[in-house]
């Protein structure tokens, strides 16, 4: 069956799938913003140990969805991989240190003699919760302002002189860190800090019967959900502004074109009609309950949940389709990365996409298996009952 | 070479071994330990004895200590290729990027999804429900190992793949030749199998140290037998799959093997150094040759083990370097020379496309393809071929502990299960005290075999055809040994935590859960 799909055509189903898993990641990441409210929204012992107990059994989900992500990007786009994984060393470095501690945190913070104490534990995860959404956002949005590094295949057959056989080269100063540096680049990463918080307390809202944090949960929504705003439309706006990276498909020659972002969104009108819908859901999800709390604050998990899903996926969209170079370099424009030019062959694709028929399985027994154990809120007494607890 | 950062290639190597066997000493418990519970689980299902459901809550507690870790330094293996060995991303990136994404989507979430029904599903889920789903654990968790030793054993034997001139890479043409690697079958389930008999030695070792200290005595012999009969088993099936591992080093990494033995000048009927100590003579200066200062041989054995003939010719490494060409084979001299005429062809052939001459792109291809197969070795053309030996005490020593821990378990688990059943194992305090003190024995056993495994193929990361010097990420020297000691200083910290955590937890013991009894 996907032996009749053309090379390009794997290649954009591939560049959708590993969209798709980087746009659940987005979502997934509300445990993240979850651990940075833990402090904020619980102020007993008590109440802190619930958070935690809430967000302990679905941060494996996120750290598996990275692990996948990053997975399927190397199967796909291996030279991606290669060069920003190589070059960009200190953001991705960085970012793995913060999943590392946050792995061993939930199991270790409350068993008896655990070494380091509870509260570097609880340190752990306030570090992860705040680096891994800031330098994830900020690494992706790279994609569409570019990082200064060399492609060059040849390099391989260097057997003398004074540059070592490397295929990529890095130009950026600091390894990636530079990133951090462009305004523009750290508002994508503020965008997806401030959105993973917004997503906790709903997901909290969703979970929790406690009358006096939710208090709590309802006011801390209205303080990040500003921010958030703010920052994804500045955003937003920005790159639809910026000038892009064109590929001519027939040469592969790649070059700076105005507006191309803008360009993209109108001649690409399911991604913009997908970018529309994303956002509105995302912003009814945060409104509905807090104008109408009592009738509606379960579902706003799902609604902007799904519309994270949907944004992120037409952002990813707007970044590779439509003959554009989604990992450009600005040091050497013809470096740059395309759908086209950095991804597995043909036939690495097509085994590849029989592979990725599984995931509608995989996504239905994880579905039937949190159903199974996820069924009520939950409060202090249950929690009192369980037989696992963090 | 002028052109290589050689501190730069020693510290990504000390980064990704220092992360990788911190990774192992964790893995193989999850490995074994998702079984025995599934067995015990099975058991409590079966008589509806809550005594077992009281012993499968107890190992799991220490499953999941355990397993945290494991995932915790998982996660940098798995982009450290990106990381620090972006070359090699890129030239075997086609082939190896698969399993990985593989292993994610196939073994990772299963792993996931079903871990939290089995430590969070207690009260919600059926009990046929629980049980399918810590069975489900056991699966995924080994189908993970599958999938990476594939990419780990097609890196010791690489098939199913072309190397592609337009894209400097290595391409994927038959993933079934990958996938039934024999190396990667045999690396699999040798692999898998140390883990089950670490994880026996594991739940011996911890029931004997309740029975010493008078406590447990239940849940210390149900537990003794159940890890005593799968180590029996699994220990038969170490042994029989490292014979097979063993042999196919032989076939396609012979100087791995020749390492591995210490044989220097190759011969026919050549016996087996079952023990041996080495000494190093200090006279060369060039072959680091170590002879023996003491050993003990087994005659014919070494052939008869390789080639399952006792009269086969076995090479050594003075046969590997400087060639025989009575049984065929190149110097590593002669090698290196093809090798490069692999990579000027290659060069030729991008410059001659890029020029649009095609016809001098037809010949250089030939001539790449010609001598392709000493791609990697042209890499050392001009330098010293003696390179090209790995560290062989290292490996000679590590193989032959391995082997004798392996002897060492399956007696083991022998005697304390005809104890266990003629119930006289608590009287045997010097049994019960050798068995506390084989966990650590089976640590180190599953180490060196990574050790034989690894340094034995060294400097070849793809064997043959990309050595290490050519397949690290252009970083600075100074930056991979920043990171070094991050993970050293983090690996360690958690170490140290997650040892207290366990041995804590062994000593408050299964927790009497009066609620359950009741309800059960
Ligand atoms: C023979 C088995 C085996 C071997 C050789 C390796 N692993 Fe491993 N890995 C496992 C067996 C395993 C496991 C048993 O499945 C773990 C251990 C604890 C766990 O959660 O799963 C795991 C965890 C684990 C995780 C975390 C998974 C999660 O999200 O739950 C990652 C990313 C990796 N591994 C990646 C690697 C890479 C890139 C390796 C090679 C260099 C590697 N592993 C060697
Ligand atoms: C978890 C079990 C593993 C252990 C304990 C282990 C052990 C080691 C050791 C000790 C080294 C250093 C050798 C040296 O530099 O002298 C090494 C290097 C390496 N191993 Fe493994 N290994 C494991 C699994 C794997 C797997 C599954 C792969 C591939 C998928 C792999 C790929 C590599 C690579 C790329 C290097 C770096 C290049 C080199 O120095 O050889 N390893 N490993
Ligand atoms: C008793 C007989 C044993 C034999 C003949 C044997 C043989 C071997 C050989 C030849 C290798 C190297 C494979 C390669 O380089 O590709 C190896 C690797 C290994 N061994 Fe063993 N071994 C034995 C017992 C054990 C035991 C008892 C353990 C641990 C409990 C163990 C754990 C390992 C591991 C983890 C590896 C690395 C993975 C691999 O390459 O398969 N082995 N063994």
């Amino acid at each position: 069956m996907f032996e009749a799909f053309s090379y390009i055509s794997l290649q954009q189903y591939w560049w959708m799938i590993v969209s798709l898993l980087g746009a659940i990641l987005v979502f997934l990441m509300f445990v993240q913003g979850g651990q940075t409210l833990i402090y904020t929204i619980g102020k007993t012992n008590e109440e802190r140990t619930l958070l935690i107990n809430l967000l302990g059994r679905k941060w494996e989900f996120t750290f598996t969805t990275l692990v996948t992500f990053g997975g399927a990007f190397f199967a796909s786009f291996p030279l991606f991989y290669s060069t920003s994984f190589g070059g960009a060393y200190w953001v991705w470095i960085l970012i793995l240190f913060a999943f590392i501690v946050q792995a061993v945190s939930y199991e270790y913070r409350s068993k008896v003699n655990n070494f380091l104490g509870k509260r570097t534990y609880e340190t752990f995860l306030l570090l992860n919760g705040i680096i891994a959404p800031l330098l994830i956002g900020t690494a992706v949005a790279t994609f569409f302002t570019g990082s200064q590094f060399s492609v060059n295949m040849n390099n391989i057959t260097l057997l003398t002189g004074d540059k070592m056989p490397v295929i990529s080269e890095w130009k950026g100063l600091a390894h990636g860190l530079e990133a951090a540096l462009n305004p523009h680049n750290l508002l994508l990463g503020l965008t997806v800090l401030f959105l993973a918080r917004v997503l906790a307390l709903l997901y909290f809202m969703n979970r929790i019967k406690h009358a006096a944090m939710m208090e709590r949960v309802k006011k801390q929504l209205l303080f990040n959900a500003i921010p958030f705003v703010v920052f994804f439309l500045s955003f937003v706006i920005w790159t639809l502004l910026s000038s892009g990276f064109a590929v001519n498909p027939s040469t592969g020659v790649v070059s700076i074109e105005s507006f191309k972002y803008l360009h993209n969104l109108l001649q690409m009108p399911v991604v913009a009609i997908l970018l529309v819908l994303g956002v509105a859901l995302v912003l009814l999800g945060i409104i509905r309950p807090l104008l109408f709390f009592e009738k509606c604050s379960t579902k706003g998990i799902w609604l902007a949940g799904l519309g994270t899903i949907l944004t992120v996926f037409s952002l990813f969209l707007l970044a590779g389709f439509n003959h554009t170079a989604y990992y450009p370099s600005t040091f050497d424009l013809q470096s740059s990365l395309t759908i086209a030019n950095s991804s597995s062959s043909q036939y690495t694709l097509t085994a590849m996409s029989y592979v990725s028929l599984l995931v509608p399985f995989v996504l239905a027994y994880i579905w039937i298996a949190w159903r199974a154990i996820d069924n009520k809120k939950i409060d202090m007494e249950e929690l009192n009952n369980e037989s696992h607890t963090y | 070479m002028e052109n290589i950062d050689f501190s730069l290639v020693d510290w990504s190597r000390a980064q990704f071994a220092l992360t990788a066997m911190y990774h192992w000493l964790f893995v193989p418990l999850t490995l074994g330990l998702s079984f025995i519970i599934a067995f015990m689980e099975t058991l409590y299902v079966k008589t509806g004895n809550s005594e077992w459901k009281r012993i499968t809550k107890f190992w799991m507690t220490l499953f999941g200590i355990n397993f945290a870790i494991g995932v915790a330094t998982g996660i940098i293996l798995e982009f450290e290729f990106g990381t620090n060995w972006s070359n090699y991303s890129w030239f075997v990136g086609d082939i190896f990027g698969a399993p990985l994404a593989i292993e994610g989507i196939m073994a990772f979430f299963l792993e996931s999804t079903f871990i939290a029904v089995m430590f969070f599903g207690w009260n919600k889920v059926s009990k046929k429900f629980h049980l399918v789903s810590t069975w489900l654990v056991a699966i995924g968790s080994n189908l993970s190992a599958l999938w990476i030793l594939v990419a780990n054993g097609w890196m010791q034997n690489p098939t199913g793949m072309r190397f592609n001139p337009d894209t400097a890479r290595n391409e994927m043409v038959n993933f079934w030749q990958v996938l039934f690697n024999p190396v990667s079958i045999n690396k699999f389930l040798h692999t898998i199998s140390s883990g089950y008999v670490l994880a026996s030695i594991f739940v011996i070792g911890v029931s004997a140290w309740y029975l010493l200290k008078n406590r447990e005595h239940q849940l210390a012999k149900k537990s003794m037998i159940v890890a005593s009969v799968f180590g029996l088993l699994t220990t038969a099936f170490v042994v029989l799959t490292g014979d097979g591992s063993a042999r196919n080093m032989a076939k396609y990494q012979p100087m791995k093997f020749a390492a591995m033995e210490n044989l220097y000048v190759g011969q026919q009927n050549a016996p087996l150094v079952a023990i041996g100590i080495l000494k190093e003579d200090s006279k060369e200066t060039l072959h680091k040759k170590q002879d023996f200062r003491f050993q003990i041989e087994i005659p014919n054995m070494l052939s008869y083990m390789a080639f399952l003939d006792p009269n086969a010719y076995v090479p050594g490494i003075k046969d590997i370097v400087h060639g025989n060409p009575e049984h065929n084979i190149l110097s590593f001299q002669q090698r290196s020379e093809k090798g490069k005429i692999a990579i000027r062809a290659l060069s030729d052939y991008r410059n001659a496309k890029k020029a649009g001459n095609d016809s001098l792109a037809k010949v250089s291809q030939a001539t790449f393809e010609a001598n392709y197969a000493n791609f990697g070795y042209g890499y050392y053309a001009g330098r010293d071929v003696h390179e090209l030996i790995p560290n062989i005490p290292m490996t000679f020593y590590s193989f032959r502990i391995m082997v004798g821990m392996g002897v060492h378990f399956g007696a083991l688990f022998l005697v304390i299960l005809l104890l266990t059943l003629k119930n006289k194992i608590d009287k045997k305090r010097f049994i019960l005290y050798t068995a506390l003190w084989t966990i650590p024995l089976a640590y180190i056993a599953a180490e060196l075999g990574w050790i034989v495994a690894e340094m034995g193929r060294q400097p070849w990361v793809i064997q043959d055809i990309l050595p290490t010097i050519a397949a690290v990420s252009q970083l600075k020297s100074t930056s991979v040994q920043i990171t070094f000691w991050m993970f050293f200083i983090l690996f360690t910290g958690l170490l140290i935590a997650e040892i207290r955590i366990m041995t804590t937890s062994i000593k408050i013991g299964p927790t009497e859960d009066l609620k359950d009894s009741v309800k059960n």
